[in-house]
C-alpha cells in the first residue's frame, strides 16, 4: 500500500530523501553536545582550565548552529515535499476518477469520492510530512545515543537494553490494542455525521410528520455511542503516556544509582554521568515521540487504503486499438442485447433486445419504473458496455469507435442533470467551447430557454451558482438540453428531460427539435404519453425487453399496455 | 453535498470572552473533578520540577564528594534515589489521574455540546435551513467540534500545565543562579521575538492556504457530483487542466504554510541548545571561580531543557486556541439563533362524543380527534371536531420581502375534497403547501383550519394532523419497516403492512433480500426513485391524517405504476382532504376543485368539465398536451 504512494513523490523525492539525511545531522549535533558537556565537567572544571571550557563551549555553540540549519532545512525539505506529494496524488485521484465508467462511479459514491480526495489526501500528506521527519530520526537517535553511551561506559549501558524492550513491548501492546478501538469509534462517527446530514437533508420531513423528538433521542444515543467508543480508545493511551514516563524515570534513577556506585568504584567520571543521564531522556523521549507516529500512522491507514482504492480501480470502459474517429451517421443499431450493471451475472436489466433506427427517425420510450428505459439508452454513447450482443451507431459496433468522438456525437441529457457554477453561457459553452452568440441562442430558441434567459437582468451571464441554484427544476432541465444540442450531434437522447417542464412548453421543444434539428436522430424517454406519441417509432419496455414497439396508431391498434397507459392519461380528453 | 469555502473556515473568535465562559459553563457539571484535573497537573508539573532539582543535592552532596574521596555512603543516597524515584513516581500518578479525569470531562462536555446543537438545530425554522447551506451546518458538527474537542481534551490541560511548569521552572532556576538566569531571560526575549515575526510572516500563508483549499475542494466537489455529466460531454480533459492549476496554486500556499508551522520546533529546540551551550560555559567558568557547584549547574541545564520546550509548546498552543474558539462561536451562533416560534394553544386530542352530540377529551384510542380551544377570557375550553376544513382568507406571501410569491389567494377545501393545484414550475403550487402547515408564516391574509386561524394551533398539533409526500423523497438510514413506521411510531407491524399494500409498495418489498427488514441507506439509494415515492406515500397512510398533501407524489412513478396505486391513493384519500400538486393533469382530473395558478395568483377554478368549458388556461395546457397527436 506505501509503495502503491511512494510513486507520487516523483519529482520531490529529494526533498524527501534528503530530509532524513539532514535529521541525522541534527540527531548527530544534538547527541555531541551532551558528551562536550561531560568534557566540560570531567576536563575544564577538574583541571580547572578555563580556556577548555569557553573552547568546548564555543564549539557547542557552532554544533547547535549546525543542528539548527539541519533542522530548519529538514522543515522546509519535508513542507516541499509534502505539499509536492499532496499535490501529485490529489492530481493522480482526480484525473483518475475522469477517467472513471460510469459503473466506476456508481461503485462509490460521490461523497466518499469528495471524502478521498480532500481529508483523506491532507492526512496522507501529514502523515508524509511526518514520516520523513520523525521515522527516521527516533532509530538514528537511538543508534547514536546508545552507541555514545556505551562508549561513555559499557555496563551501565545495559539499562537501556533492558528498558528498550519494555518500552517496545509496552508501545506494541497498546497499539494493537487500541488501532481496533479507534477504527470503531471512527466508524461511529462517521455514522453519527451521517444522521445529522440526513437530517439536514430531510428536515422537512421531519417537521411535517413532527418528529423532531424522535430524531433527537436517536441522536443523544449516537453522541452516547460515539463517547462510550471514544473513552474505550482513548483510556488506554492515557494509560500508556504515565507507564512510559515511568520507565523513563525509572532508567534515570538507576543510571544515578549504578552510575554513582561506578564512581564510588573509580570506573566514572562525574561529568560523563551527566552526560548518561541526557542521553537516557534523550533516547527515551525519541522512542516516545516514535509511539505517537506509529499511532498517528494506525490512524492514517485508514485514509490511504481509502486512496488506495480509488487508484486501484480499473475504468471498465477503455478505448480499443485502431479506434474510428468519425461517426458515419445517426443510425443506432440494437442486436441482440442483454446488459447487467453486475458483471458477469445472468440477472439482466435488458433482455434479448433489437433495434434498428435510422438516421433522423424520432423514438419514443416508454415503459414502467425499472423497465430499464435509461439503462437501454446510456449503452448507445457507451456509458455502459453490453454485457452480450452489440450496440451500433453509423454501422460500427460502439467499442469501435473513438469514445470522445462517440460521444460528441451521441448527446445525452441525463435524467439527473447538473449545471456548473459560472455563468449561463459558461455552462452552455461545455457543448461547444467555441459556439458563437448565434449559435448558443439558435439552440437555447430550440430549447425554449432563450426567452427565460433574457428575462435575467444579466441574461447570458446570468452567474448560476453552484448547481445551478438560481434557476428553477424546469429552466435548468431546458438548459441541459440547450448544452446538449450545442454539440451538434448526430444522435440527441433526452432521458426523461421535461419532466419539470410544463406540456405547452414541453411541445414547443419537440416541435423545434422536430423543425430545426431534424436531420439528428432523437430518443425521447418520457412519462407523458403525450410527449412521445407523434414519434415515428415508439418502444415500449416492459422489465428490461421490448414488449412492442410501432408507431401510435399502430399501439393502440394492437398494444394493450400502451392503451392502457394512453386512456389512463387521456381519458376524458375528448370529453 | 457540502458547498466549497467554509468546510475550513477559520478565523478570529468575534467575543472571545463570552464563548469562554459558554464553554465554562458545558464543564460546570464537572466542577469536583476539574478541581482534582488541577490539582493533578499542578502536582505532575511541580514534580517534574522538584525531580530535576534533586539531581543537584544527589551530584552535590553524594556523586561529587564520591568521585573526590573514592569511599562511599550509600545508604544516605539509595534513599535520595528513592526519594527521588517517588518524586516522579507521584508525577505520574497525578499525570495519569488528571489525563483520565480529563478525557471523562472533555468527552461529557463535547457530548453535551452536539446534543444541545443538533436539538436545537431541529426546532430551527425551515427559513434557516433555506439560506444557510448543508456543508456551512455540517461544518459545526466536523471541523467545529474537532477542534474544539482538541482544545478541552489537549489544548486546555496542556497550557495549563505548561504555564506552572515555566513558572515553577523560573523560580527554581532563580533560587539556583541567579546569573544564568540573565542568559535565560536573554534567549528567551530572542525567542520571542522570533515566534511574532514568524508568526506574523505566517498568517499570510495560512489565509492563503485557506482560500486555496476551499477554492480545490469546492471543485472537486462540484465536478465529483457533475461526473457523469462531465463523461457525457467529453470534458475530462477540460476539467483536469482547470484542476491542475487550482492544485498547482494550492501546492504553493501549502508549502509556505507548511514550512512556517514546521520551522518553528527545530528554530526553538535548536536555540535551547545555542542557550544550552552558553549556559555550559558560563557556568562551568562560575565552578571554576567558586561562584556555582556542579549539582546546581546539572540541575540548571536540565531545567533550560524543560524551560523552552513549554514555551514553544504555549506559543504554538496559542493559534489553536484561537482557532478553537471561532469554531465554538459558530456553534453557539447556531445554539443562539431563535428557534421557530409557537404561540399556538389550541391543541389535538383524542375525543369521544357524549350522548348529547357534544364532544369532549379522552384518553382512550377512539380515531376521533378534536380541536381543544381554551379561552383565556373566561377559562373555559371548547372542542372543535377534527374535519379537514381548510380555508384560505386573501392570503399573501413571499419567502423574501421584495418577492411576493403568492397573491391574495382564497380558496376553500371542504372536509374530504380532492383541491388540485396545477400551473408551471415557479407559480407558487408548492408554497401553498408550505403555508397550510406553517413552515412559513404569512405575509397578509389568514388560512383557517377547521374554523380555527392555524396561528392559534400549536405547531406540532397542526402538522400531526396533516401528512404531506414531498417531491423529493426522503427516507432514513433505517429497514423499511422503520423508514414507513416514521409517518405514526406506535403502528403495529400489521398496520405498517397495510400501508404498504395500500401504497402498491407491499408487492416490491416483499422482493427486497430482508423484506421489509432491508436496511435503507444513503437517502434510500439501493431503491429506484419510484420505489422511494411508494415508500413515502404508504409512510403518509400509516399516520392515518383527515389532511393530506400530495406534492407531486407521483412524478417519478410511472403512469402503469401509477394506473397500479391509483386504488390504493383512492382508498387513502378517501374521506380526507387532499391538496394535489401534479404537472400531471391526468393525477388531477377527478379533483372537486381545480386551481389553476399563474405568477401567484389562482387564474381559473373549477371542476375539470368546467375548466375545460371555460376554454381558458386549463384548457391549453389541456389541449396542449394534445396538439401534436
Amino acid at each position: 500500500m506505501l509503495k502503491k504512494l511512494w510513486q507520487f513523490t516523483k519529482n520531490y523525492k529529494r526533498f524527501l530523501l534528503v530530509c532524513p539525511l539532514l535529521m541525522i545531522g541534527e540527531v548527530l549535533m544534538e547527541t555531541l553536545i551532551p558528551l562536550l558537556m561531560g568534557k566540560i565537567v570531567d576536563v575544564g572544571i577538574a583541571e580547572s582550565n578555563l580556556g577548555y571550557v569557553l573552547k568546548t563551549g564555543g564549539l557547542m555553540m557552532l554544533m547547535s548552529l549546525c543542528s539548527l540549519a539541519f533542522g530548519a532545512g529538514a522543515a522546509r525539505f519535508s513542507a516541499v515535499g509534502g505539499a509536492g506529494f499532496a499535490k501529485q496524488l490529489r492530481k493522480a485521484l482526480f484525473d483518475k476518477v475522469q477517467t472513471f465508467s460510469f459503473y466506476n462511479i456508481d461503485r462509490f459514491s460521490t461523497a466518499s469520492l469528495v471524502t478521498r480526495m480532500t481529508t483523506d489526501v491532507n492526512n496522507a500528506q501529514n502523515m508524509v510530512m511526518l514520516c520523513s521527519r520523525m521515522l527516521f530520526r527516533a532509530p538514528f537517535m537511538l543508534v547514536i545515543a546508545t552507541i555514545l553511551a556505551a562508549r561513555i561506559n559499557g555496563e551501565l549501558v545495559m539499562i537501556f537494553f533492558v528498558a528498550v524492550p519494555v518500552l517496545a513491548v509496552t508501545i506494541g501492546f497498546a497499539m494493537s490494542k487500541a488501532h481496533p478501538r479507534f477504527t470503531a469509534m471512527l466508524k461511529k462517527y462517521d455514522a453519527l455525521n451521517a444522521s445529522v446530514q440526513e437530517n439536514l437533508i430531510a428536515i422537512r420531513v421531519v417537521k411535517a410528520f413532527v418528529r423532531s423528538d424522535y430524531e433527537k433521542e436517536k441522536f443523544d444515543k449516537s453522541v452516547d455511542d460515539v463517547r462510550e467508543m471514544q473513552l474505550k480508545a482513548e483510556k488506554l493511551i492515557v494509560v500508556m503516556m504515565p507507564i512510559m514516563q515511568m520507565i523513563v524515570y525509572l532508567c534515570i534513577c538507576a543510571v544515578l544509582w549504578f552510575g554513582g556506585n561506578k564512581i564510588v568504584q573509580g570506573t566514572m567520571l562525574t561529568g560523563e554521568l551527566i552526560s548518561f543521564i541526557s542521553y537516557v531522556t534523550q533516547i527515551l523521549m525519541s522512542l516516545m515521540m516514535l509511539s505517537m507516529l506509529l499511532l498517528n500512522l494506525v490512524l492514517s491507514r485508514a485514509s490511504i487504503g481509502r486512496i488506495v482504492e480509488v487508484l486501484d480501480e480499473v475504468p471498465d470502459i477503455q478505448n480499443g486499438a485502431n479506434a474510428l474517429d468519425t461517426i458515419p451517421d445517426g443510425s443506432i443499431d440494437f442486436d441482440d442485447v442483454y446488459f447487467s450493471y453486475k458483471k458477469g451475472s445472468e440477472n439482466y436489466i435488458l433482455s434479448d433486445v433489437n433495434l434498428h433506427i435510422k438516421p433522423g427517425e424520432t423514438i419514443g420510450i416508454l415503459g414502467g419504473t425499472g423497465s430499464a428505459k435509461s439503462t437501454l439508452v446510456q449503452l448507445i454513447p457507451r456509458l455502459y458496455d453490453v454485457s452480450r450482443g452489440s450496440v451500433r451507431v453509423g454501422v460500427h459496433d460502439v467499442r469501435e469507435y473513438d469514445i470522445e468522438a462517440l460521444r460528441d456525437a451521441v448527446a445525452m441529457v441525463l435524467q439527473k442533470n447538473v449545471l456548473f457554477s459560472g455563468t449561463i453561457r459558461d455552462n452552455l459553452r461545455w457543448g461547444d467551447k467555441d459556439a458563437t452568440q448565434e449559435e448558443i441562442e439558435a439552440a437555447c430558441r430550440a430549447a425554449q430557454a432563450h426567452d427565460f434567459i433574457m428575462s435575467f437582468p444579466n441574461g447570458y451571464d446570468t452567474d448560476l451558482g453552484q448547481g445551478g441554484v438560481n434557476v428553477s427544476g424546469g429552466q435548468k432541465q431546458r438548459l441541459c438540453i440547450a448544452r446538449a444540442l450545442l454539440k451538434h450531434p448526430k444522435v440527441v437522447i433526452l432521458d426523461d428531460s421535461t419532466s419539470a417542464v410544463d406540456t405547452a412548453t414541453d411541445a414547443s421543444i419537440r416541435r423545434a427539435l422536430h423543425e430545426e434539428f431534424s436531420h439528428i436522430t432523437t430518443l425521447i424517454i418520457a412519462q407523458r404519453v403525450a410527449s412521445v406519441m407523434d414519434a415515428d417509432k415508439i418502444i415500449i419496455l416492459d422489465e428490461g425487453r421490448i414488449a412492442d414497439m410501432g408507431t401510435h396508431d399502430e399501439l393502440m391498434a394492437r398494444s394493450a399496455i400502451y392503451r392502457e397507459i394512453y386512456t389512463s392519461q387521456m381519458k376524458g380528453a375528448e370529453a | 453535498m457540502p458547498g466549497p469555502g467554509p468546510r475550513m473556515a477559520m478565523g478570529k473568535p468575534q467575543n472571545a470572552k463570552k464563548t469562554i465562559s459558554r464553554i465554562l459553563s458545558y464543564l460546570r457539571p464537572y466542577r469536583a473533578r476539574l478541581v482534582l484535573v488541577a490539582a493533578g497537573i499542578l502536582l505532575s508539573a511541580l514534580a517534574g520540577v522538584a525531580g530535576t532539582y534533586m539531581l543537584r543535592p544527589i551530584l552535590n552532596e553524594y556523586i561529587v564528594p564520591f568521585a573526590a574521596t573514592g569511599s562511599a555512603e550509600l545508604g544516605g543516597f539509595a534513599a535520595m534515589i528513592a526519594a527521588l524515584l517517588a518524586i516522579y513516581a507521584l508525577g505520574a500518578l497525578a499525570s495519569y489521574m488528571y489525563s483520565r479525569l480529563m478525557l471523562t470531562i472533555s468527552t461529557g462536555a463535547l457530548s453535551s455540546i452536539r446534543k444541545d446543537l443538533f436539538n436545537h438545530m431541529e426546532d430551527l425554522p425551515i427559513r434557516y435551513f433555506d439560506t444557510h447551506t448543508h456543508g456551512e451546518l455540517m461544518s459545526r458538527y466536523t471541523n467545529d467540534t474537532d477542534t474544539l474537542r482538541e482544545l478541552l481534551s489537549q489544548g486546555l490541560p496542556q497550557t495549563f500545565s505548561s504555564l506552572i511548569t515555566v513558572l515553577a521552572t523560573m523560580v527554581m532556576m532563580i533560587v539556583l543562579s541567579p546569573v544564568l538566569m540573565l542568559i535565560v531571560i536573554a534567549s528567551l526575549l530572542l525567542i520571542l521575538f522570533l515566534i511574532k515575526t514568524i508568526g506574523g510572516k505566517s498568517k499570510k500563508y495560512f489565509a492563503g492556504q485557506q482560500k486555496s483549499v476551499g477554492a480545490v475542494n469546492g471543485y472537486i466537489e462540484e465536478m465529483i457530483e457533475g461526473q457523469k455529466v462531465v463523461k457525457v460531454f467529453n470534458h475530462e480533459e477540460e476539467a483536469k487542466a482547470r484542476f491542475a492549476e487550482l492544485n498547482d496554486q494550492l501546492c504553493k500556499q501549502v508549502t509556505g504554510a507548511n514550512t512556517f508551522a514546521s520551522i518553528l520546533m527545530p528554530i526553538m529546540s535548536n536555540l535551547s541548545h545555542i542557550h544550552y551551550a552558553v549556559t555550559a560555559a558560563t557556568g562551568a567558568a562560575m565552578i571554576l571561580g567558586g561562584h556555582l557547584d556542579i549539582g546546581s549547574l546539572t540541575s540548571f541545564l536540565q531545567y533550560t531543557r524543560s524551560f523552552f520546550n513549554p514555551i514553544t509548546q504555549l506559543s504554538q498552543q496559542f493559534n489553536s486556541i484561537l482557532m478553537a474558539l471561532a469554531g465554538a462561536e459558530r456553534i453557539f451562533d447556531v445554539i443562539d439563533t431563535p428557534v421557530e416560534t409557537d404561540d399556538g394553544y389550541v391543541e389535538l386530542v383524542n375525543a369521544k362524543r357524549l350522548p348529547d352530540g357534544s364532544l369532549t377529551e379522552t384518553d382512550e384510542h377512539t380515531r376521533l380527534w378534536a380541536w381543544r380551544h381554551p379561552h383565556a377570557a373566561d377559562g373555559s375550553v371548547t372542542y372543535t371536531e377534527l374535519k379537514g376544513d381548510v380555508v384560505f382568507d386573501h392570503v399573501t406571501f413571499g419567502y423574501v420581502p421584495e418577492k411576493t410569491v403568492l397573491h391574495d389567494v382564497s380558496l376553500y377545501a371542504r372536509p374530504g375534497e380532492k383541491i388540485a393545484f396545477v400551473g408551471s414550475t415557479g407559480a407558487g403550487k408548492t408554497t401553498i403547501t408550505n403555508l397550510v402547515n406553517r413552515f412559513y408564516d404569512l405575509t397578509d391574509g389568514k388560512i383557517r383550519y377547521d374554523g380555527i386561524n392555524i396561528e392559534k394551533i400549536k405547531k406540532p398539533d397542526l402538522r400531526r394532523s396533516l401528512a404531506m409526500v414531498l417531491q423529493d423523497t426522503h427516507l432514513f438510514t433505517g429497514t423499511v419497516r422503520e423508514n414507513i413506521r416514521y409517518g405514526r411510531l406506535d403502528a403495529t407491524d400489521a398496520e405498517v403492512e397495510a400501508a404498504a399494500k395500500l401504497a402498491n409498495a407491499h408487492f416490491f418489498i416483499e422482493h427486497l433480500p430482508q423484506g421489509y427488514d432491508t436496511v435503507l441507506t444513503a437517502d434510500g439509494a439501493n431503491l429506484s426513485q419510484g420505489q422511494r415515492q411508494l415508500i413515502a406515500i404508504a409512510r403518509a397512510a400509516v399516520a392515518d391524517p383527515p389532511v393530506l398533501i400530495l406534492d407531486e407524489a407521483t412524478s417519478s412513478i410511472d403512469t402503469h405504476t401509477e394506473a397500479l396505486i391509483e386504488k390504493g391513493m383512492d382508498s387513502l384519500m378517501a374521506g380526507r382532504t387532499v391538496f394535489v400538486i401534479s404537472h400531471r393533469l391526468s393525477t388531477v382530473r377527478n379533483a372537486q376543485a381545480i386551481m389553476v395558478l399563474e405568477n401567484g395568483r389562482i387564474i381559473e377554478r373549477g371542476t375539470h368539465d368546467d375548466l375545460i368549458a371555460q376554454k381558458g388556461r386549463y384548457y391549453q395546457l389541456y389541449t396542449g398536451a394534445f396538439e401534436l397527436s
